[in-house]
């Protein structure tokens, strides 16, 4: 296939795309679009306008509000929609942070968490909040018993996210939910990857606060929402308008909020099904990836999302990866440093003790619904001659991982 | 990352890439902690390069940056070599991302790093940066 670079010339990509980065992002799905569009052509009207194609916007959202609640397991007055995760994370941790100060100033979450919550809290230790940031193990699971230690007298907020990004691994949130209904302390956690992947029901996991994405389960970008359990103490974040319930300002995004609920409807109703297949994909490329000599596989071995592989390769650089393989027409991810504008390499494949010299090295493919064993066998084929290639070109390669 | 064709082709087919067995001066810079690492070959004939050999381990830029700075001094006398900038290896590249151009200060490193290891072998003063 032929595509265009930045500056409008063509490049020509062996074979067809294979995107492999679903955990970034995912294609809006065709059936979402279409019901999006009327609400951007002919019932474009304001949800807060009392005539006619006003009241189609706000029965519109009204009808996604009740998809991402019966996705959840949780009430229509319960769900909020945002901008996206990051909205979410923001308003959930800030918000229970300022609502609950006068009952204490202690926040607890992990180390592995998205940097919408790990810099969130980063900011509220500016403002006065202490926060403990949890330990993982090598799989980057949480324990449930450090987290009982971690608890003190005056802490308002347990900040835990259902599944990683990055490696996958699912934390054991109804544990964790526990926990803190026990204790009285609100329960926060980001689903931003887990939804379509994992079942959720908020209300026997103990769940307080959910954030979730639309762009991360083939809906569209820009438009997220917050779970928020009745009766929870949390302030405004966005102040404004009456909109969502006084709770969240601006106009509704009609067409996203739209295309959010009908993608999270098709996304729950496809779990099952959708994970079997993901599954066998998975479990192939790992195996295949670890015939690679000096391959290790990230995360936990079954405590995992079923789209999620990733793999450290020793003596290489995870860019100059991603480079050769986006020449083959395949599209990854990795935590090496030189792949973020930051230069900081992945704090999750740190946090997991994964070695300094190694963690440059890592490769994560996320699979989505387009993928197929063919491109699992192709991914299969290129990978390791692209390895060999960037082993054959490092100083740090010992001579028996060396092919010139 | 956005690289221009330039990178994309030295990264692609880097030049003198692999390392010189009983080679005149050796020099390597960078941290594996860091994500990158330049290892510098030389072989010296009448105060001239006269071959050049590399190995990196690290992203598209430090790659090209290390093919394009060995085709630049191959051939040239050491003083020449010592005189490349890590500005002037950016420049042969059509330009790096700001947040690369470190990747260039690598090749300049290794290379100064190379000649004076030369030098030292050869009971002579290395040269000041």
């Amino acid at each position: 296939m032929i595509i265009h670079n930045c500056e409008g010339e063509s490049v020509t990509i062996e074979n067809k795309v294979i995107y492999m980065d679903n955990s970034a992002t995912t294609p809006v799905k065709r059936e979402v679009v279409e019901e999006m569009i009327p609400y951007m052509t002919e019932n474009f009207g304001n949800p807060s306008s009392i005539y006619e194609i006003g009241k189609i916007s706000k029965h519109a959202v009204d009808k996604a509000r009740k998809k991402v609640a019966d996705a959840l397991g949780a009430e229509e007055n319960e769900i909020y929609f945002t901008s996206g995760g990051t909205e979410s994370d923001n308003w959930a941790i800030k918000g229970i942070a300022f609502a609950n100060r006068n009952k204490g100033k202690h926040i607890i979450t992990s180390s592995i968490e998205h940097h919408a919550v790990l810099h969130t809290c980063a900011w509220l230790e500016g403002q006065g909040f202490e926060v403990t940031y949890l330990p993982v193990d090598k799989y980057g699971m949480v324990s449930p018993e450090e987290l009982k230690k971690a608890i003190r007298d005056d802490t308002i907020l347990i900040s835990i996210m259902l599944a990683n990004n990055e490696i996958g691994t699912i934390q054991p949130v109804e544990e964790i939910g526990k926990i803190a209904k026990e204790n009285r302390i609100y329960f926060h956690t980001d689903a931003v990857q887990a939804i379509g992947h994992v079942p959720i029901d908020v209300k026997k996991m103990n769940i307080d606060l959910l954030s979730l994405s639309g762009h991360k389960f083939e809906g569209p970008k820009g438009c997220g929402s917050l779970y928020i359990r009745k009766g929870t103490k949390i302030d405004v974040l966005l102040h404004g308008g009456a909109q969502e319930r006084k709770r969240r300002a601006g106009t509704e995004n009609v067409p996203a909020i739209v295309g959010l609920g009908k993608a999270i409807e098709l996304a729950t109703a496809e779990i099952e099904e959708s994970n079997k297949t993901l599954l066998e994909l998975r479990e192939r490329l790992i195996k295949g990836l670890l015939k690679i000599p000096k391959a290790h596989l990230n995360g936990h071995p079954t405590q995992r999302l079923a789209n999620n592989v990733n793999v450290t390769f020793e003596y290489i650089e995870g860019e100059s990866l991603l480079l050769l393989l986006n020449a083959k027409g395949i599209f990854a991810s990795t935590g090496s440093a030189c792949n973020s504008s930051s230069l900081e390499p992945s704090h999750v494949l740190t946090a997991c003790g994964v070695p300094h010299e190694i963690v440059h090295g890592s490769l994560r493919l996320s699979l989505g619904k387009m993928n197929s064993e063919k491109d699992v066998g192709r991914v299969l084929e290129v990978l390791p001659e692209i390895v060999q290639r960037l082993r054959n070109m490092s100083p740090l390669t010992p001579k028996e991982y060396r092919t010139i | 990352m956005d690289y221009s064709l330039k990178v994309m082709d030295h990264f692609s087919n880097p030049r003198n890439m692999g390392s010189i067995e009983n080679s005149d001066g050796v020099g390597e810079v960078g941290n594996p902690a860091c994500g990158d690492i330049m290892k510098i070959y030389l072989k010296v004939e009448d105060n001239r390069i006269s071959d050049i050999k590399f190995q990196t381990f690290g992203c598209g830029a430090a790659i090209a940056s290390s093919s394009m700075a060995t085709e630049m001094i191959k051939g040239k006398t050491l003083e020449e070599a010592w005189k490349l900038s890590n500005k002037a290896v950016a420049e042969a590249l059509d330009g790096l991302p700001p947040i690369k151009m470190h990747c260039s200060m690598l090749a300049e490193e290794a290379i100064h790093e190379a000649i004076n290891d030369y030098l030292k072998k050869k009971g002579l003063e290395p040269w000041d940066d």
